[in-house]
């Protein structure tokens, strides 16, 4: 890094709302370093009490699906609806199932 | 796929309600119109902090001021949610800034009209963060996943805004006769700017076929731009203020207040760099970008001594 005009690198925020539940993605800040990243992340995502947890992850190091092979990616879970417990007939008066 | 199959394809998905993500095929046209709309929105914020922050230290009480800065913090924020969306476009902050310090980007006009007093910092949270509301609250609407995502988070920040700024005027509307004078001034002054603030009608509006059509916007400028005079002429008359608008009438069928035709001339003026404060506001951006400059150098290397370190110490 070295141009003063440089924005950073970009990192992503993910919030915790409250102990126990998913830290979810806010959105993103701008920082040198880790520490830079969470204090960003604390000043622009939670004036406002919106979590009690926070990670930062550098942009770059995250991987994802995109649009185009939504399809061919997804699809094999489609036709296994025996996975979920509505495709199980029980007999009729079953209780606690 | 040829372009065409992924134009419908596009449209398809637009109008059966889905979000465009940064990395789904898009037109050109889609991504240019909305980066141009997305950074003038954040220069607008970032630019916004300015008329409010003259006042922060002359505000009249210590609440007043833990308020203003708030809400100063706030729009600063508001910009850097925007910058971010604007960025999953693949341009540079940077070059954004650059954009507005050579005039080639724009930010709303409003901004560019002095605060002469206090009564200024009520009138503009409660119509220039109004008309911003309304305006936000439609675009929190819009196709562009990341931009309607920062919206819903603006909106629910922008409520305070508003409300702060209403209870300043209704505060001044019930002091001295020279308190009621001032939020009277103000509101005369701030009025038509507000009403500026939705754009041009309709019909002359460059962008807002295509742009409907895509759901970049969801209404049009004329259709928000009603919606704001009808809820803020009640609130005016409820606190006592008087709309300066020796027009403005209230229309039982389209149960609408109709009003003047604003000032064209004017807002365009001010487009094109002429209103009072332009120059003032640009000057002062730069000023603050380039004395900045020693802090991002300064973070700069810092990192790089962490990684020198990291290095010998591995
Ligand atoms: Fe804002
Ligand atoms: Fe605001």
């Amino acid at each position: 890094m070295s141009n003063n005009n440089s924005q950073f690198p970009q990192w992503e925020v993910f919030i915790q709302e409250k102990s126990g539940s998913a830290f979810e993605h806010a959105g993103s800040v701008h920082a040198t370093d880790k520490k830079m990243a969470l204090q960003n992340a604390r000043d622009i995502y939670t004036r406002r009490n919106e979590g009690r947890a926070l990670w930062v992850v550098m942009t770059d190091n995250i991987a994802s699906t995109t649009r185009d092979d939504e399809e061919e990616f997804f699809d094999p879970s489609e036709d296994k609806i025996y996975r979920t417990p509505n495709f199980y007939k029980m007999p009729a008066g079953t209780t606690n199932l | 796929m040829t372009d065409e199959q992924k134009l419908a394809k596009f449209e398809a998905r637009i109008l059966a309600g889905e979000k465009i993500e940064p990395k789904d095929w898009m037109p050109e046209a889609y991504s240019k119109t909305l980066l141009r709309q997305m950074s003038q929105h954040a220069h607008s914020e970032v630019i916004g902090m300015q008329p409010e922050s003259n006042w922060v230290l002359r505000a009249p009480s210590l609440r007043a001021k833990k308020i203003l800065l708030a809400k100063i913090q706030d729009e600063g924020g508001h910009g850097l949610y925007l910058y971010s969306a604007a960025e999953t476009f693949g341009i540079d902050r940077a070059e954004m800034i650059e954009q507005l310090q050579t005039g080639k980007a724009k930010y709303s006009s409003v901004f560019n009209y002095p605060t002469l007093n206090w009564a200024d910092i009520g009138a503009i949270g409660w119509l220039v963060d109004g008309a911003a509301i309304v305006n936000q609250t439609m675009l929190a609407k819009c196709s562009y996943g990341p931009y309607s995502r920062a919206m819903i988070r603006i909106c629910k920040e922008e409520g305070f805004h508003q409300r702060q700024g209403y209870e300043i005027m209704a505060k001044m509307m019930t002091g001295t006769a020279a308190q009621k004078e001032m939020a009277q001034d103000a509101m005369n002054r701030w009025w038509w700017p507000a009403l500026m603030m939705f754009g041009p009608h309709d019909a002359e509006s460059v962008h807002t076929s295509e742009s409907m059509r895509w759901k970049i916007k969801v209404e049009s400028n004329d259709k928000l731009r009603q919606r704001f005079v009808n809820r803020t002429v009640e609130q005016a008359h409820h606190i006592g203020l008087t709309v300066p608008d020796a027009n403005l009438k209230y229309n039982k069928e389209t149960m609408n207040w109709e009003f003047s035709e604003i000032n064209w001339d004017e807002f365009w003026a001010v487009v094109k760099g002429n209103g009072p404060c332009n120059h003032q506001r640009m000057a002062h951006h730069i000023k603050y970008h380039n004395e900045g400059a020693w802090v991002r150098e300064a973070a700069i290397a810092y990192e790089n001594k962490l990684q020198q370190k990291q290095k010998t110490t591995v």
